[in-house]
């Protein structure tokens, strides 16, 4: 699903974000990202969704590479999977139905399919009936749920995460994961980055840890071999 | 086939209306720049429409070309009735008209209020003079000149006015107007281009966050794109509509006193409005003008959010 091969990420400012960095995640894997601010996690995110392409090494993810995937094939990679922020970026002057159907809408699906899909995504965060509800008289935990139900809404194989929890309260925080959990087990692989060590751990599941760039080698995370990837 | 035909439509109505309802709701930035773009445009419209004006009121040049043949002071009236009538059966001649010295004498009393001044005077001082106007096919420079020195060959003719010089200045005249005109179009053309794409671009600006999410779950530059050529092809249109009501209201309102002046003239002429024609090229223009400037804006704010290499 998501191979990086000697990944390397410089940005303009010469700063190297990341350093030579390999590893894989699974078909129907759920993987944490942890590791200080700063680390990595949000740079491994970015060329996940192909919001940056790495310098010198190779991400493939669904199956394409994307140092060399053209500009117009962009929209459609970015098709294949869900990306839930920090600070959730949704669009503060549209009702929360608006947000959610957006994905839909660029995918040019039909009006009565956007209908259905966007009940349906709204169902599983558990906030059908807030269709009309401006996002901004939502609590910030139903704000976060609302990007989750725009992340899943196209039914993408991939679902990645930038701190989703990182604005929310304990109890807020395991129910986020807890949704993330459940998406999980129909079969989507998922990708969170986050520092709550606490969360992590209780998981139970694996964990890619990341210092300056590279692989935490204190806690070797098992690499699959690459041809089980193919 | 018809299911993607369906989703083609409802993608350009959803874009189209969401545009509206857009410039309606800023309804105030909306009306400046169309006003804006709308003087811009109304400008080489009103030159255009004065142009066509002018050349209407000043009739067909071919009709003006002339000769004014002066007879020597001596020629009698009956010899230049002779003379007259030879002309006139000339090949190349389409009439030729004696204004006699006793006539022209009259009507200068008449017009120029020196009626006692010419009382004073011994004799008529003014000349037999036979006003020639060419055939139709016979007004080129060439056959002009050569009816001219024909006419000054004759003993009893003193001299041989061509009316022509001052038709060629005011065509001259108009066309360089109509060269002023063009060169007007253009940089006005251009200066709609530029309101058009700075309102665009701020526009762009100021949804950003839109456009960053819209392009984060998959949508393609042609998607982000299409509302906003949308909103420059409306501002073409309404800024056209609002030209040529500029321009037309001009001449309602310039109208009367055209007419006042034309008749003092004992001219038929009337003042003409800009004509639909110019209409559908104003609102053409517009669009075109409109959608190009949107179409640059978009797509420099596009290039600025690709995934980059570095």
């Amino acid at each position: 699903m998501i191979s990086f091969e000697r990944v390397s990420k410089r940005y303009p400012n010469g700063r190297e974000a990341l350093t030579d960095l390999s590893f894989a995640i699974h078909d129907g894997e759920m993987v944490f990202l942890t590791g200080r601010s700063g680390a990595g996690k949000s740079s491994v995110l970015k060329l996940i969704a192909l919001l940056e392409r790495p310098t010198r090494g190779q991400v493939l993810v669904n199956g394409d590479n994307t140092a060399k995937l053209p500009l117009r094939r962009v929209p459609l990679f970015r098709r294949g999977l869900g990306v839930v922020f920090q600070d959730h970026r949704l669009l503060m002057d549209r009702p929360v139905f608006d947000n959610v159907a957006l994905p839909l809408i660029v995918a040019d699906t039909s009006f009565r399919e956007i209908d259905k899909r966007v009940r349906a995504a709204l169902d599983q965060v558990g906030l059908l009936g807030k269709e009309r509800v401006a996002p901004l008289e939502l609590s910030v935990g139903e704000q976060q749920r609302v990007g989750i139900a725009r992340a899943i809404v196209s039914k993408p194989p991939l679902l990645v995460a930038d701190e989703p929890t990182g604005n929310l309260d304990a109890t807020l925080a395991a129910e986020v994961m807890g949704l993330f959990r459940r998406f999980n087990e129909v079969g989507v692989t998922v990708v969170v980055a986050t520092h709550d060590l606490h969360l992590v751990r209780e998981s139970g599941l694996r964990e890619i840890v990341l210092d300056d760039g590279r692989i935490d080698s204190g806690q070797p995370p098992p690499m699959p071999p690459m041809q089980a990837l193919r | 086939m018809s299911g993607s035909l369906s989703n083609w439509v409802a993608r350009h109505g959803h874009a189209l209306v969401s545009t509206t309802g857009h410039l309606g709701r800023h309804g105030f930035a909306t009306v400046l720049t169309v006003a804006v773009m709308g003087l811009a445009l109304a400008l080489p419209l009103a030159l255009n429409v004065l142009v066509r004006n002018v050349r209407d009121a000043t009739g067909d040049f071919s009709e003006a070309v002339g000769l004014s043949v002066f007879f020597k002071p001596e020629v009698a009236e009956e010899k230049a009735r002779q003379l007259a009538k030879s002309a006139g059966e000339r090949t190349g001649v389409a009439s030729a008209t004696l204004i006699t010295a006793s006539e022209a004498l009259a009507e200068f009393r008449a017009q120029s209020g020196f009626g006692a001044a010419l009382d004073a005077l011994p004799a008529n001082p003014l000349p037999n003079v036979l006003t020639i106007r060419p055939a139709p096919d016979a007004t080129s420079p060439s056959q002009l000149e050569a009816l001219r020195s024909y006419l000054l060959a004759w003993p009893e003719v003193d001299s041989v006015q061509l009316d022509r010089d001052w038709v060629l200045r005011f065509s001259a005249i108009l066309e360089l107007l109509r060269r002023v005109v063009l060169i007007t179009a253009v940089l006005l053309g251009a200066g709609v281009i530029a309101v058009v794409g700075n309102t665009i671009r701020l526009e762009i600006l100021n949804r950003s966050a839109e456009i960053e999410v819209t392009k984060l779950v998959g949508g393609t530059n042609a998607f982000v794109r299409r509302p906003f050529l949308y909103a420059g092809v409306l501002y073409g249109i309404l800024a056209g509509s609002i030209a040529w009501s500029l321009v037309a209201l001009a001449r309602a309102s310039l109208a009367p006193a055209a007419l006042r002046l034309a008749s003092a003239y004992g001219s038929q002429f009337t003042l003409e409005g800009p004509s639909l024609t110019e209409l559908g090229i104003l609102l053409l223009a517009g669009m075109a003008l409109g959608w190009l400037g949107a179409w640059i804006a978009a797509a420099r704010q596009l290039a600025r959010i690709e995934p980059r290499t570095a």
